[in-house]
């Protein structure tokens, strides 16, 4: 008897996990979740050094329009999104440079007015569309099940760009990141390695787009990476625990979202939120 | 990628003719002249605000001067990677995640080269001088656990690794006490052993007079720059630092009004 319930509720603790697995949408929507969590994580680690967490936010809020008139211009198709989430990204990830090196207004000052501005002219653009409350809803929270095979394509080729990338400008990044004087008398070239630093942001906050969307970008970014903080002193350490922490709520997010019919970009930034929290409990009760 | 522009050996390791420059906005040095001999170890003292910080950058080709001509070897420094600057404490994130050896290593990264990986011969290099500064035992530690004395070694480690030949310290005895300062004092006869010019920001004129081979005296402009004996006369000293200058005992002991803290020559380039 006891051992029948035994293999029932095996049974019924596999089947909890393999149910969702049946749809090809899920099995597509686990892998997005999971390859964007690891490449926003080990980017997201040099935001939170460099405490960049608001030009990451503001960044993301910043594509919006080009996205909105990606939309606009496929009639409501999907699958080029990503090109143009891709060009406005680092246009504006340059504009926002090149605007925070002007000293007549503060830079944060500088970002927050045009972020405000492009993100209202992207909802502008989608409101002229008759359906676009569940198409603007897609682009601020993410649709990560609606995935396509060609668009996971995309974010792993682009998201391996980016992790190549950071692993071949390890010792540069991380000088850079710590000691900027340090950088320039060592004749690095700083404004190249700062340039591409942008660039690697913008690629990270394309390649996640369909995933989290542009309001929830940042907790994705600077949430796995904060509490990968709390329990390492070293970078590579720190890179491979935030990416385990963005992997680990991706999954469990959609798990969430589909037992619960909560929004899924919403469940995976809470469990990662969870997870910060829980961390830096764990860390103030042991103090 | 990176420059190594080969030292012509007939010029002096520094020659500063005639800079100015300004910070926010200010004039911070003013039509400041002087030149260095290879392995000299120089005390820069003047009041908060004098422009040592300014001075120590430029002849780093951090900052652009606005007008005069720095030269490292016969060329400007911007082509040299022989220079090393070392931060004042305040202006360090120590909280950030690398361990003891991994700031050491980033002083190899110019040798290394683009894409290039630290090898066995660099490791060993950096525990060689982490064993100089006598901090090898604690390599493996994250940065923030150290001593204000020993994150001052540190970073003396690192100018080693970096293979330094002129060494910029901003204010390194500043904060410590004074065990700490006396062992980092010791490191500049292992410096001068090594041939290493050293140039240090500092506020206690008593040890300038005493670890250093000539003092320079500065308050924007270039009030005095000598053997300790003639720097430190007080119609010099008043003329740098004005009336915050108190003369005990006669003439013979000075001390200043001043203090290591928030001066507005410490630039942030973050």
């Amino acid at each position: 008897m006891i051992a029948a319930m035994k293999g029932m509720t095996m049974a019924t603790l596999i089947n909890f996990f393999l149910e969702p697995l049946q749809y090809p949408f899920m099995l597509r929507g686990l892998t997005a979740a999971v390859l964007v969590g690891i490449v926003c994580a080990v980017v997201g680690t040099y935001v939170v050094l460099r405490g960049m967490a608001f030009f990451g936010d503001a960044l993301a809020h910043t594509i919006l329009p080009g996205v909105a008139l990606g939309y606009l211009v496929s009639g409501g198709g999907t699958d080029s999104l990503f090109w143009w989430a891709l060009g406005t990204a680092v246009i504006a990830a340059f504009g926002i440079g090149a605007i925070s090196k002007n000293s007549q207004i503060k830079e944060d000052t500088a970002i927050g007015v045009i972020f405000a501005g492009m993100f209202a002219l992207g909802i502008a653009l989608i409101s002229t569309v008759r359906s676009y409350a569940v198409d603007l809803s897609h682009f601020l929270f993410g649709d990560v099940l609606g995935v396509s095979t060609g668009s996971l394509w995309l974010i792993l080729i682009f998201g391996g760009l980016v992790l190549l990338t950071i692993a071949a400008f390890y010792k540069e990044f991380l000088t850079l990141s710590f000691d900027p004087i340090l950088a320039v008398t060592l004749r690095l070239p700083v404004g190249l390695l700062n340039n591409l630093l942008l660039t690697l942001i913008a690629v990270t906050i394309a390649v996640s787009l369909q995933t989290v969307g542009v309001a929830l970008m940042v907790a994705m970014l600077v949430t796995p990476a904060a509490t990968a903080s709390l329990l390492t002193h070293r970078l590579p350490v720190m890179m491979g625990l935030a990416a385990l922490f963005a992997s680990l709520s991706g999954v469990i997010g959609l798990y969430l979202s589909y037992y619960l019919s909560i929004a899924s970009g919403a469940a995976i930034v809470l469990t990662a939120t969870a997870f910060f929290t829980i961390v830096f409990l764990i860390k103030r009760l042991r103090n | 990628m990176y420059p190594h522009i080969s030292h012509q050996d007939d010029q002096p390791i520094l020659d500063v003719r005639n800079i100015s420059a300004r910070y926010n906005g200010r004039f911070a040095l003013e039509d400041v002249t002087f030149h260095l001999h290879v392995g000299e170890r120089i005390a820069v003292v003047g009041p908060n605000g004098a422009g040592k910080s300014t001075l120590f950058k430029v002849v780093a080709g951090v900052m652009q001067p606005s007008n005069g001509d720095v030269n490292v070897y016969g060329s400007t420094p911007r082509g040299h990677v022989c220079i090393a600057y070392i931060p004042q404490r305040s202006q360090v994130d120590w909280t950030f995640p690398v361990s003891v050896a991994d700031v050491v290593m980033m002083g190899r990264i110019a040798q290394l080269g683009l894409l290039g990986w630290p090898k066995k011969r660099d490791w060993d290099l950096v525990h060689e001088t982490l064993k100089i500064v006598d901090l090898d035992n604690l390599s493996k530690r994250q940065i923030s656990q150290l001593s204000g004395g020993q994150q001052q070694r540190m970073f003396i480690a690192r100018a080693l690794a970096q293979e330094a030949e002129l060494m910029l310290m901003d204010e390194p005895l500043s904060g410590l006490d004074s065990p700490s300062q006396e062992g980092i004092l010791t490191l500049l006869d292992e410096l001068k052993r090594q041939n290493v010019t050293v140039m240090v920001a500092t506020h206690d004129l008593e040890q300038a007079a005493e670890y250093f081979d000539r003092i320079m005296l500065l308050n924007h402009r270039l009030i005095a720059f000598g053997l300790p004996d003639d720097v430190l006369q007080t119609d010099k000293l008043v003329q740098a630092y004005g009336g915050r200058l108190r003369s005990v005992d006669g003439d013979k002991v000075l001390t200043v009004d001043d203090c290591c803290d928030e001066g507005d020559d410490h630039g942030h380039t973050h």
